[in-house]
C-alpha cells in the first residue's frame, strides 16, 4: 500500500521521530526511550514512515539503524514551503499595519 | 534579534485542513478590525508583489466580502468570502471561493475558521483552513502566487528597525 506523506509527518510522534533521527541513525529500541508510548506504537510509526520513504533502515550486525531520508522530506518541504511564506510575508505586513494603527491612536 | 512573534503552520493533509497560529503585539480590538474591515485588509492581505483590492465588503453573517488580487501587470484574481458565523472580537468563520469579475463562484471553496484570544497585550490569532480537495489548496498557491512571487524580507527587516527604535 502507498502511503501518504502528508499523513504520515501529521502525526505529533511521527513528527518528533524525524526530529530524533534528524540528528543521527537511531535503533527502534533506542527511540522509544524518548517516548512514553510501547515499543510495538514506535515501530508502528517508523513502518508508516518507512513505507513513505521518509526514513530508511540501515543494518548494522544485529541491530536495525533509522536514518532520516533527506531528499524526500525536502519534497515535502518545498511544497509547504511555498504556502507559509504567503502566510509569513501576509503576517508581516500586517505587523506593520498595527504598528500603523496603534502609533495613531496614541 | 528575531522577532518572537509565535509563528505555527501545520498542514494536515489526512483531514484536509492547513492551521495557522500567529501573536500579534497588538490589542484584541485592534487585530480583529484589521481581520474585518476592508480598508485596513486591503493593506496586509496580498503578499507582495501583488495588490488586495476589496470591492464589496458587509462584514455580517450571510454578507460577503468580493475581492481581488491584483498582479504588478494588473492581472486579477477574483475571490469571495462569505461570513457563516460571527462571534464579535472571538470568532469568524467563512466560506472561501475563487470567482470570476462577475462573482460567479468556481467550486469547491474551502472553509475558513478564525479565533481571537488576547494576553498580556498581545493578541493570537488562529485559523483553519478546511479543503474539501487538496488539489484545490496545490492550486492555490499555483494560481495567485507563481513564479514572480518573491518573499519580501525588507517588509521583516523595517519592521524590525522601527521596534527596536521604539525600545
Amino acid at each position: 500500500m502507498r502511503r501518504d506523506i502528508f499523513q504520515a509527518i501529521a502525526d505529533p510522534t511521527r513528527r518528533a521521530i524525524l526530529v530524533l533521527i534528524a540528528a543521527q541513525a537511531m535503533t527502534p529500541n533506542a527511540l522509544a526511550e524518548h517516548f512514553d508510548t510501547t515499543r510495538q506504537a514506535v515501530s508502528k510509526h517508523l513502518r508508516i514512515l518507512t513505507e513513505c520513504e521518509l526514513v530508511k533502515q540501515e543494518y548494522q550486525g544485529r541491530e536495525i539503524y533509522y536514518q532520516l531520508e533527506i531528499k524526500k522530506m525536502k519534497e515535502i518541504d518545498k511544497w509547504l514551503e511555498q504556502f507559509r511564506k504567503i502566510w509569513e510575508d501576509r503576517f508581516t505586513q500586517l505587523d506593520k499595519v498595527l504598528l500603523k494603527l496603534k502609533s495613531n491612536k496614541k | 534579534m528575531k522577532s518572537t512573534l509565535l509563528f505555527d503552520f501545520t498542514v494536515d493533509k489526512a483531514a484536509k485542513t492547513v492551521f495557522i497560529t500567529r501573536e500579534f503585539d497588538a490589542p484584541l480590538s485592534l487585530v480583529w478590525d484589521a481581520y474585518t474591515k476592508q480598508e485596513i485588509l486591503d493593506q496586509w492581505w496580498a503578499p507582495k508583489p501583488y495588490a488586495s483590492k476589496t470591492k464589496a465588503m458587509d462584514f455580517k453573517v450571510g454578507g460577503r466580502r468580493f475581492y481581488a488580487m491584483v498582479s504588478p501587470e494588473g492581472q486579477e484574481r477574483w475571490s469571495v468570502q462569505k461570513y457563516t458565523s460571527i462571534t464579535p472580537k472571538t470568532n469568524f468563520k467563512m466560506f472561501n471561493a475563487f470567482a470570476d469579475k462577475d462573482e460567479t463562484l468556481e467550486l469547491p471553496g474551502s472553509d475558513w475558521d478564525f479565533n481571537f484570544s488576547e494576553q498580556n497585550g498581545k493578541t493570537k490569532v488562529s485559523i483553519s483552513i478546511y479543503n474539501e480537495s487538496l488539489a484545490r489548496l496545490e492550486k492555490m498557491i499555483e494560481m495567485g502566487f507563481k513564479e514572480g512571487y518573491a518573499m519580501q524580507m525588507q517588509n521583516l527587516d523595517e519592521l524590525l528597525v522601527t521596534l527596536s527604535q521604539r525600545k
